[in-house]
């Protein structure tokens, strides 16, 4: 039992990518020794007296020993003191965690079934990746379309719903460039587990020559569907035949499509248009309706590239 | 617990109790926990009825004038006399006067319907002008676009409240179907004394909603 | 305290009426007690299956078994039932309605009526709820967050009504046992010499009457919701998602005392009969059970440190969750303390208690870990809570049911059971547990979020590991099944007290007779006078 504890402190976690990482993990650590000493003395003791007073006779007699006031203050008062010790180093922390610097570069985070959009202020959006200036406090600005998600990034320790309706923060200042993992924390359904992120973490350069770029520089209509799909669509659609959430795309364009409802359809680029901004019009046969418009978020250059992109997948 | 009074009724007494009165106290207490809980499920309303009044104060103050107070004020006084009415069903039911008892719940049932009436009466003209519940509201004209979440709140509280009135009336005519067939008497009125309570109970509910729904704003 | 003839051993409250009518109109606390103990064990075989097939499908990453919809109506139904179901109604209701009387030297429970309506009560919810299943089923988790509980499907509608329905059981379960202690104990039984399951589930009673109907009033707010549309919890409709949390939460984490008082009630009663030992501390024991379910009105915010309430509220609600542990210590040191000096028999009612105190402690230590706000931001919703929760629940609440029914299985079928096979189950189910769990912790550290379907490859050979523990779990749980199975059916005669145990339940015949007490006991000292 204890061995895997130890490892469970150290090696397992997370990096450290935030600046307020180390402190939560040394709380952390205090809290596992801590943890580790009680559970030492209890479980310990138990196992002590289980085979020290085990029954010798059928007759044996025990001792009467009804209280003890001193030995119970004391053990109610230990774990008292350790529990304020903790507690108020905790408050500490938890106020490096959420006392958001001044001057953050703000960023923000759009939830939706099932995704994560980004929108910077000088405009530019991105879909699924995150990028953000290294060594610098970035202040997250967090909302939902739909319902409440969750933005986790277990090397930043930090973690905050994204509720409809409202706007919740978070921020972080991670000090070396890398790529850092996202997960939605709060169940949404079924494309939960696949409502994942990556925030790049750039250095400072680089990251301003990325917001200055028109991301779909020199690309195709196809190559820009392709990018817009591989951020927007692949957490329920496949590009070949199996279906996840919603039904895979490989020789979609063309093809007679089956509605929940009865009718029929060939799919053509109309159809397409349709299911992107109104999915539950038509429901394919077989699936539920779970879809959430992309009304107003795509530019038309990004409509006409996911088509493109559809109808090459022959 | 005195053991020494006799009893005529001990086909009412259960075998785990000693005596009428041990199981009397019983019955009292169940009671009194029961109506702990009601008012903690009502509270669960009013603490969100508070929140949203902080949060949209005009909207309730507009959803309030739809809501005519003449109407509120009549159900508050026909409840209050009902309450008159079953303390003195109650009063007589332990003086072993049965037929006097029968009138004073009867009387109560009668408040309780004309409650019920008046009621309907709101809540159908309600639905002719569209103020109805969540998103089966279609009012023209209001002046706050959420006024529909204060009918949604005024339905729910008073619709809740009317499911406890009907309740209430359903037990208040069983216990006279039973003070008919001879079953209470000074010793044994438990059933009559818990209806009893619990009818206060769904007065004092509505004496609190009237203000709020009728008068805010 | 007399010992009652060995007439009684012939009519007893099992053979004196006869029929399944008998049994389905019954007012005996006892004969409701085996009701409940049916659909509770039901339950919990079919909560569990739900359980395995869960770890089949996290066996490797990908799809295995299920669709992530189908995975995710199999999560729902495997926490709905466990919680509201199994854990719930399984001490207080099974247990505590055979023992409470006895314990206080009472012939049945003061509402005998209400108690069988609150079996017909937990009956008719579990049905409607499980009709859900005929419309879409129900995919929203146990709790039933807002916004996304009133847009999914149409189950969702049931299972609702159900838990509600299910919440008039335990309101009434609970007032029936608030009467029944303050008003039908026996001459002599004062509130210092009850026996401290008494008092833990008088507590429990307390939480069951003060936080259900909160739960009833939000499950009604989501059915007007799905139904009206009424917008108190839609965002889209002016309303607030997360005051549908707090609803919640305020019965909901009271609920989890409710699940876990009674075990260490029982608990209590196994480590001081098993050690032969008065308890050390009565009165600490039993004013912390009071204590703890105080206090448990008051941390509900601990569920919300990462929807968006203020840093205030965050910081405030974690201080009061950090209280609840020293009450919580206190018990835990007590029972400690009670083996020392003892005489300890290792039958397995005992073996479960340890295993009690063993798993309980590690819930109990982690629980201090997730209340500390800075480090619960990390740990919110991921495998760790995951973890967390299964010690406390499965590890505290489920080992004290089964060391329960091992404890009071001759004196309520009054045969015998096959220690060897009972040890067997314990060493399986105590090792699968562990096996199944830790690593959950460590999946935590890692950083896997719970409720997922799918998981990134570097979890997959913990996720390995956790569900082959499972299934260990599942096989002690089936040879339980049978050990109990084939002791109510060919088991030895039972003697009336097995154990040397003190309390009331022992000087009567096993299996009880129908008035449970022939002769009114008049108590004279504490409840464990082991001299």
């Amino acid at each position: 039992m204890f061995f895997g504890t130890k490892a469970f402190a150290g090696s397992f976690m997370p990096i450290q990518g935030s600046t307020f990482a180390a402190s939560v993990d040394s709380l952390y650590k205090f809290l596992v020794y801590a943890s580790l000493i009680s559970c030492a003395l209890v479980i310990g003791g138990m196992i002590f007296f289980a085979i020290k007073y085990r029954r010798k006779t059928n007759d044996d007699k025990t001792a009467y020993i009804t209280h003890n006031s001193t030995l119970e203050f004391i053990w109610s008062f230990v774990p008292f003191v350790i529990f304020m010790i903790v507690f108020g180093w905790s408050w500490y922390v938890y106020l490096q965690i959420r006392v958001v610097p001044k001057g953050a570069f703000e960023i923000n985070v759009v939830g939706q079934k099932w995704n994560w959009d980004f929108i910077y202020k000088s405009g530019r959006k991105s879909s699924g990746e995150m990028y953000a200036p290294a060594g610098e406090p970035i202040k997250l600005i967090l909302s939902s379309r739909d319902v409440i998600h969750s933005f986790y990034i277990p090397a930043f320790r930090n973690k905050q719903d994204a509720v409809p309706g409202m706007y919740t923060q978070m921020w972080f200042n991670a000090p070396k460039p890398g790529s850092y993992q996202v997960f939605c924390t709060e169940y949404c359904g079924e494309g939960h587990s696949s409502m994942l992120a990556k925030i790049h973490v750039l250095p400072k350069d680089k990251f301003e020559e990325w917001l200055r770029n028109d991301p779909y520089k020199g690309m195709n209509l196809v190559q820009v569907g392709l990018k817009l799909f591989d951020s927007r669509c692949t957490a329920c659609h496949s590009v070949s035949e199996e279906n996840k959430v919603g039904p895979g795309f490989k020789g979609l364009f063309g093809k007679k499509r089956d509605f929940a409802d009865g009718t029929s359809l060939l799919a053509d680029e109309n159809y397409i248009r349709e299911s992107m901004m109104m999915p539950a019009k038509k429901v394919v046969k077989g699936f539920s309706n779970v879809m959430t418009s992309f009304q107003g978020q795509l530019s038309e250059q990004e409509v006409l590239g996911v088509i493109e992109y559809i109808k090459s997948l022959q | 617990m005195s053991t020494a009074n006799t009893h005529t009724h001990t086909s009412h007494l259960a075998h785990h109790f000693q005596n009428l009165e041990h199981q009397f106290a019983a019955a009292k207490l169940g009671i009194w926990l029961f109506l702990c809980t009601e008012i903690l499920m009502f509270g669960g309303l009013f603490v969100g009825y508070v929140i949203y009044h902080g949060i949209y104060q005009e909207m309730f103050a507009e959803g309030a004038k739809h809501l005519d107070w003449h109407l509120g004020a009549i159900n508050t006084v026909v409840l209050l006399l009902s309450s008159f009415t079953m303390a003195t069903g109650v009063h007589f039911a332990q003086k072993n006067e049965s037929s006097r008892s029968l009138l004073a719940l009867g009387a109560t049932v009668i408040c309780g319907l004309i409650f019920m009436i008046i009621k309907y009466f709101e809540y159908t003209h309600k639905f002719h002008l569209g103020l109805e519940p969540g998103r089966f509201f279609h009012f023209q004209g209001a002046e706050h676009s959420n006024l529909a979440l204060y009918f949604s709140f005024y339905f729910l509280m008073t619709g809740l409240h009317g499911v406890h009135v009907l309740v209430g009336l359903g037990l208040i005519i069983w216990v006279m179907f039973r003070t008919r067939c001879g079953d209470f008497d000074a010793n044994y009125y438990t059933a009559v004394e818990c209806v009893g309570l619990f009818w206060h109970l769904v007065d004092l509910i509505w004496i609190y909603l009237f203000p709020l729904l009728y008068l805010v704003g | 305290m007399t010992s009652t003839s060995t007439q009684a051993d012939e009519i007893n409250y099992l053979n004196h009426q006869k029929g399944i009518w008998s049994w389905l109109t019954t007012l005996d606390h006892k004969r409701i007690g085996i009701l409940y103990m049916i659909t509770v064990l039901t339950f919990f075989l079919i909560g569990g299956i739900f359980a395995m097939l869960l770890r089949v499908e996290l066996f490797a990453t990908g799809k295995n078994i299920m669709s992530a919809a189908q995975y995710n109506q199999v999560m729902t139904f495997h926490g709905a039932i466990m919680v509201f179901m199994v854990i719930i109604p399984g001490i207080p209701a099974f247990l505590g309605n055979f023992i409470l009387p006895l314990h206080i030297g009472a012939k049945d429970v003061a509402f005998p009526k209400l108690n069988l309506l609150s079996w017909y009560c937990l009956v008719v919810g579990a049905v409607i709820a499980v009709s859900s299943l005929l419309y879409g089923g129900v995919d929203t988790g146990w709790t039933f967050y807002t916004p996304y509980s009133i847009h999914t499907n149409n189950g969702t509608t049931f299972v609702v009504i159900g838990a509600f329905v299910m919440g008039f059981s335990s309101i009434l379960t609970g007032l029936n046992f608030i009467v029944t202690v303050h008003k039908l104990r026996a001459p002599g039984m004062t509130f210092w010499r009850m026996p401290l399951f008494v008092w833990a589930l008088y507590s429990t009673a307390v939480i069951q009457i003060l936080a259900t109907p909160i739960l009833a009033i939000t499950l009604l707010l989501i059915a007007a919701e799905r139904i009206l549309g009424v917008g108190i919890f839609d965002p889209a409709l002016g309303g607030d998602p997360i005051l549908f949390q707090h609803f919640f939460w305020f019965y909901s984490h009271p609920a989890v005392y409710i699940m876990i008082l009674p075990a260490m009630g029982i608990v209590t009663e196994l480590i001081t009969t098993f050690s032969r030992k008065v308890i050390f501390g009565y009165k600490a024991i039993a004013l912390s059970s009071v204590g703890i379910a105080a206090v448990s009105f008051f941390v509900w915010g601990h569920h919300l440190f990462v929807s968006g309430q203020s840093e205030l509220a965050g910081i405030i609600f974690s201080f009061i969750t950090m209280l609840v542990g020293v009450p919580t210590a206190i018990k835990v040191f007590n029972w400690t303390a009670t083996m020392y000096k003892g005489s300890i028999q290792f039958s397995s009612p005992m073996l479960f208690a340890l295993g009690f105190l063993f798993l309980f402690t590690i819930g109990g230590v982690t629980g201090i870990i997730l209340a500390t706000i800075a480090v619960d931001v990390r740990f919110h919703d991921t495998y760790f809570v995951v973890a967390h929760f299964h010690y406390v629940m499965v590890g505290g609440t489920l080992m004290a049911i089964m060391g329960g029914i091992y404890y009071w299985l001759p004196k309520i079928f009054g045969r015998m059971y096959s220690e060897f096979w009972a040890r067997i189950t314990w060493v399986l189910i105590f090792i699968g547990f562990n096996v199944a769990f830790f690593p959950q912790f460590v999946l935590g550290a890692m950083g896997m979020p719970r409720r997922y379907y799918d998981y990134l490859p570097q979890y997959a050979s913990l996720n390995r590991i956790s569900s082959v523990g499972s299934w260990t779990i599942g096989l002690g749980f089936f040879i339980a099944l049978g050990v109990i199975i084939y002791a109510i059916t060919k088991g030895k005669k039972a003697p009336a007290n097995p154990w040397g145990g003190k309390t009331l339940e022992w000087t009567i015949a096993s299996p009880p007779p129908h008035e449970n007490f022939l002769i009114e006991p008049i108590i004279t000292a504490g409840p464990y006078e082991y001299r």
